[in-house]
């Protein structure tokens, strides 16, 4: 391939590159230095990529001031128990669908993903009502309950493309070996999924970790409410505090992009199995 | 365990996710379409049956047409830029080049950003006074004074739009990807041979080929951009002067500011039929583009 390239199209790749990687990681960059930058310096005069002088006060502000830390908390729990139930949940019906006799599994599987496609604001209304009359508004059970069918098209889907490409004579074998069902998913399906359940479950837990609507509808205080609503709600009447704004955005950013670069071969795989294929 | 008719299992495994999806979604989409013929307020408590009355106030509301018309602009505003500038970045990363993987994790910097931290960000960038933007377009003499983006409805949305784009192409970007890689090489090395220059080559083969794959690219996008809610919420708030109310926007503001729960409801069904009507469009293309290829 290379070889056939001419100069104008290598120098066109590659200024497309730059441009990308620019595009996409430079207003994360500027972002990231201006939480190290003093207020002053945000304000005034030339601009500068390199923090000069370099504080962390805007970290403390985001933590002491408006305890940043109870909403990491809160999205915390609320995104692990969405992500465990999501696996668990996701996994049994992917499941039944690729290895039992199920009639009309495509019918099952298309309805599973519509519910994708609802508009979560024709949901909320409903579900507040639900909620309040359960006395489950501020609760984390809300949101994992509500988390956990948002995620599942995807991780259901996701996971059953995974299962489909697992050879069926295993089944087989088991089954002349005496292994149940559940036997089966167990000690055969799901320790050869790995991969597969790793990243549908990153994929919940970066749903969960960001969603907004629900939360901002179903709780109202710094007990339950989660990041997403905590640092919407950072700006002041009178002033935006971006420096704080900035600091509290690395901090629930940055750990995501690790995560997302780490396991990005596999989540690149996962989203384009379950969002191209039919 | 053995006692259970084989039958069964599939339905008992399939149960947990029937449960969740018809407690979380289905049912509360039905509940949704009856409490828009009902007059259902938290204020004044009323819960009565009204036919379509909320429909009739609907067609008559100026704010809900201008949400409307807002929310059908910057869907096929975004969708259009980001399936432009998708596919360019595609055309580019399916090409080899040292450096190649870098760019592709750097490229799911933002889809892996909370909305809510990209529209702050996007706040900041394109702060009236101290953004970065107004500093750099001031400096290549592209403006004379700063403009206050977010701040001045002519330009609100645009930024707004801008700010979708920057968060969802690499995602278009991802899909398009893969629907090129399953385009045979060995097409395009014989057209290559026969004297085909690159733009022959992607007008004449990859294009048709990927183009069911656009299509439902497409459509994820559509649909998604349709519904945006995070990056109006936390950057305009649907200001100023309702230039960028959106249709979720402007239910979530009938109610959970007036409490209207009947009349929200009313506008976030109307939004459903429209998104509905959306989808159904695209799969027609769709439909229509794998008779041809078939």
């Amino acid at each position: 391939m290379n070889g056939s390239r001419s100069i104008v199209q290598s120098v066109t790749i590659y200024v497309g590159a730059l441009l990308i990687l620019i595009w996409s990681a430079g207003p994360f960059l500027w972002q990231f230095s201006t939480s190290f930058q003093l207020d002053k310096a945000l304000t005034e005069g030339t601009p500068s990529l390199i923090p000069h002088p370099f504080t962390l006060e805007h970290y403390y502000n985001a933590f002491v001031e408006k305890g940043l830390h109870h909403y990491v908390l809160n999205s915390l729990i609320v995104s692990l128990a969405t992500t465990a139930l999501c696996l668990i949940v996701g996994s049994l019906a992917a499941f039944a669908l690729s290895r039992l006799d199920v009639k009309g599994r495509f019918g099952i599987l298309m309805v599973i993903l519509s519910v994708s496609m609802f508009p979560q604001i024709a949901l909320v209304g409903p579900l507040y009502l639900i909620a309040s009359e359960l006395g489950l508004l501020d609760t984390y059970r809300a949101l994992i309950i509500t988390y956990l069918a948002l995620g599942l098209p995807l991780v259901t889907w996701v996971l059953f493309g995974y299962f489909e490409t697992l050879p069926r004579e295993i089944d087989e074998a088991a089954r002349m070996d005496g292994v149940g069902v559940i036997g089966l998913l167990w000690y055969i399906i799901l320790p050869m999924s790995l991969p597969s359940l790793v990243t549908t479950g990153l994929l919940a837990f970066i749903t969960a970790w960001n969603e907004f609507l629900f939360a901002l509808a179903f709780t109202s205080d710094i007990d339950s409410q989660t990041i997403p609503v905590g640092i919407a709600n950072f700006t002041n009447q009178y002033y935006v505090p971006w420096g704080d704004i900035a600091a509290a955005s690395a901090v629930v950013t940055v750990p995501l992009i690790v995560l997302v670069l780490f396991f990005q071969r596999h989540i690149i795989e996962g989203l384009t199995q379950g969002g191209i294929k039919e | 365990m053995g006692a259970l008719p084989s039958a069964l299992w599939p339905w008992l495994l399939l149960l947990p996710a029937f449960m969740s999806l018809g407690s979380v979604s289905f049912y509360p989409i039905i509940n949704g379409v009856y409490l828009s013929f009902t007059n259902r307020s938290l204020i004044t408590q009323d819960n009565d049956f009204v036919g379509f009355a909320n429909y009739l106030q609907l067609l008559a509301d100026p704010p809900f047409w201008n949400a409307w018309w807002h929310t059908i602009w910057f869907t096929a505003a975004s969708t259009g830029l980001e399936t432009l500038i998708g596919l360019a970045m595609a055309l580019i990363l399916c090409e080899h080049f040292s450096g190649r993987g870098v760019v592709r994790a750097a490229m799911l910097v933002p889809w892996a950003m909370p909305t809510v931290v990209t529209s702050k960000m996007f706040g900041w960038l394109f702060d009236g006074q101290h953004g970065i933007i107004n500093f750099i377009l001031l400096h290549l003499g592209l403006i004379d004074q700063n403009v206050n983006w977010y701040g001045a409805p002519e330009t609100a949305l645009t930024t707004i739009i801008l700010a979708d784009v920057w968060k969802t192409t690499p995602f278009m970007a991802l899909l398009l990807l893969t629907g090129l890689q399953t385009v045979p090489k060995s097409l395009i090395e014989a057209a290559r041979m026969d004297g085909a220059g690159a733009w022959t080559i992607f007008w004449n083969i990859r294009l048709p080929l990927l183009l069911p794959t656009l299509l439902i690219a497409g459509l994820f996008r559509a649909l998604d951009a349709f519904r945006v809610f995070d990056l109006v919420y936390v950057l305009t708030g649907g200001g100023p002067a309702d230039s960028t109310e959106t249709l979720s926007t402007l239910s979530c503001k009938v109610l959970f500011s007036t409490l209207q729960f009947g009349y929200g409801s009313a506008v976030s069904t109307a939004m459903f039929i429209t998104e509905g009507v959306i989808a159904l469009v695209f799969c027609l293309f769709l439909v229509r583009q794998l008779r041809k290829t078939t």
